[in-house]
């Protein structure tokens, strides 16, 4: 049985990276597909709910890995855009029942591929106007100000009595896809879990690209890429936009997973949330946030279950996890699996 | 005569009370190697930073073949060919050699506003990049992170990624600090290479070196430009013994 052990880890190095990555991708994505039956064959159906919330949580976390992880700029304000999308799909929702106009059009849908291509739209306009602003700061006055602007969203749907305020939009049916029931709960997770393999397949090509390159050596060294014939803010800047746009499709699925949307998807914490993950999972990883979502998510439901005051067990678990497996969970993956990923 | 590439005129530029550039007047002509010696402190890194366009002068102008430079960022003067090393390298560490080279040319090549293919495969990148380390004697480190890389062959790499941009002008800041006799030997034969093809400003201590590539001498002390001649007018130049190399090391 060592034996066998031994010659399997001798033999995997040897395996080219991306022949491993690739399987390691292919393996991850044919568990999550049938895990909606094995929730069923173990009779936890609830968990489908919850894979499908950390499937959307992972979405947000990639897309802040993008700016954070990658180009090394730590937005602590993704919770804007994240909240957005959300509000989106709330007020188009709200439209689509009432038949109100907004801003004097006949706007309103409750129709999943007009309502999330719009949250996605918004949040990424969002994103260019107050990314324009933000980057032209660095360290920790761009997290401040990433910060400050989010808080001022937040408090403008706080504000906002005409969609609820701070008790937030309920959204009685989830948004209808042409052919799928989308209030199927497994429908949905498939659904959820789609549009998740196509962000993360975009952003890998995005992180390999020209532009990828870029990001990351702005990450490493501003003065060696301007000293290249770089100026690094356009690209900084669409990098933001692209980050914004992720943040406000998983806001739109979580709007309509939860339907319901509230401040609470803005507040500075949730922000906040989404930086644990992506520390946690290995910044600059392409699937370290989806780690990092799955494994922040996973320990607050089962802390929460055990005890009221999961909090303060949370917080001192999350600061060892991150002092002991340099490079976050990927890291740790990475030391398991006897490879080195660069 | 040969034409003037780079053309400075009364560059002036105070940290408080200390003048760093002190009314410095100084041309490179197309081809030359120029060296810009003077003791520490002397302003010499000072000046390289204000020609990049890093630092802004109090007074004075700059042209680069003709044009003034004065308003433009680092990015646009070296789109325009001027190019530089740093004193204390500025690399991309968690990358590897030919990764740093490579992108050097890739924002050669124009702007990066591409997302799709992937960059590490690029044939259009990495066959010039490989080409360019191997000049620089690196062909065998060339899939080394950069972290793990000696001083000199940090030193190398610059001077790899500083010539990937395929510049006009090319600023040294004490390309030979910190190497080996034989690593600044290596490094002399490379840049005796670019003799003619390039100009260089080359800041420099190690006089062997300055004496065995430079066709004009500048002395710079207190940032003023003492002394511009040819090594032996420099040596022969009285302000010079007692200003720098009668005292120094040379
Ligand atoms: N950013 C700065 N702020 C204040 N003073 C500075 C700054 N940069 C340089 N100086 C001062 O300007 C003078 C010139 O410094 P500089 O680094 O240009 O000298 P140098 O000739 O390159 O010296 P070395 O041979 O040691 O590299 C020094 O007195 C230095 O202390
Ligand atoms: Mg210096």
């Amino acid at each position: 049985m060592a034996d066998i052990q031994n010659t399997v880890h001798k033999v995997a190095p040897a395996k080219p990276k991306n022949v491993r990555s690739h399987l390691l991708i292919a393996q991850l994505i044919v568990l999550l597909a049938v895990l909606p039956y094995l929730a069923n064959l173990f009779g936890q159906p609830a968990l489908v709910s919850l894979a499908t919330r950390i499937i959307i949580l992972a979405i947000a976390a990639a897309s802040l890995n993008l700016i954070m992880g990658y180009a090394g700029l730590a937005s602590f304000g993704h919770a804007a855009w994240y909240g957005l999308g959300g509000y989106v799909v709330g007020i188009l929702y709200r439209h689509s029942v009432t038949g109100d106009p907004l801003f004097g059009l006949p706007i309103g849908s409750d129709q999943m591929l007009i309502t999330v291509p719009a949250a996605i739209l918004i949040a990424g306009l969002f994103a260019a106007i107050f990314g324009s602003l933000s980057l032209r700061t660095s360290g920790v006055q761009f997290i401040m100000i990433t910060l400050a602007f989010a808080q001022m969203i937040f408090f403008f749907f706080v504000a906002l009595k005409a969609y609820g305020g701070d008790d937030g939009l309920i959204i009685r049916r989830r948004n209808a896809l042409p052919g799928l029931d989308t209030r199927d709960a497994m429908v949905w997770y498939w659904i959820c879990l789609g549009v998740a393999i196509l962000w993360y397949a975009l952003l890998s090509r995005i992180v390999a690209s020209r532009f990828g390159r870029i990001l990351v050596g702005v990450r490493q060294s501003e003065r060696r890429m301007a000293a290249m014939g770089v100026r690094t803010y356009p690209y900084k800047l669409v990098a933001f936009v692209i980050a914004g746009m992720g943040g406000g499709l998983a806001g739109a699925l979580m709007a309509n997973h939860m339907r319901f949307v509230s401040p609470d998807m803005l507040h500075w914490t949730q922000s906040g949330e989404f930086m644990f993950m992506v520390i946690l999972g290995g910044a600059g990883t392409l699937l370290g946030p989806a780690f990092g979502a799955a494994v922040l998510i996973g320990l607050e439901t089962v802390l929460a279950a055990w005890t009221e005051h999961w909090q303060v067990i949370l917080g001192p678990i999350l600061v060892l996890a991150i002092l002991f497996t340099r490079g976050g969970l990927s890291g740790l993956v990475r030391l398991v699996r006897g490879g080195r990923d660069d | 005569m040969t034409d003037v590439l780079l053309q400075v005129e009364g560059l002036r530029k105070r940290f408080g009370g200390v003048a760093a550039t002190d009314n410095l007047t100084l041309d490179v002509r197309a081809g030359e190697v120029h060296a810009l010696i003077g003791p520490n402190g002397a302003g010499k890194t000072t000046f390289i930073t204000q020609l990049m366009g890093e630092l802004t002068p109090d007074a004075g102008s700059v042209r680069f073949a003709g044009q003034p430079l004065e308003g433009l960022d680092t990015a646009a003067r070296v789109r325009l060919g001027i190019a530089r090393t740093f004193q204390i390298t500025q690399t991309l560490d968690e990358e590897t050699a030919q990764a740093n080279v490579a992108l050097t040319i890739q924002a050669h090549q124009g702007h990066s506003f591409r997302f799709w293919k992937n960059a590490a495969t690029d044939p259009s990148l990495n066959e010039p990049a490989r080409r360019l380390l191997a000049d620089a004697g690196l062909a065998a480190r060339r899939n080394v992170q950069v972290r793990d890389m000696s001083h000199g062959e940090h030193k190398q790499l610059e001077l790899a990624m500083a010539l990937a941009s395929e510049p006009r002008l090319l600023l040294l800041d004490e390309p030979m600090a910190g190497l080996g006799v034989s690593e600044s030997r290596q490094m002399i034969d490379a840049l005796k290479t670019l003799k003619g093809r390039i100009a260089i400003l080359l800041v420099e201590h190690d006089m062997d070196a300055v004496f065995a590539l430079a066709d004009r001498i500048s002395v710079l002390v207190y940032g003023k430009v003492i002394a511009t001649g040819t090594a032996q007018e420099i040596q022969a130049d009285p302000q010079v013994r007692a200003a720098y190399l009668g005292e120094g090391d040379a």
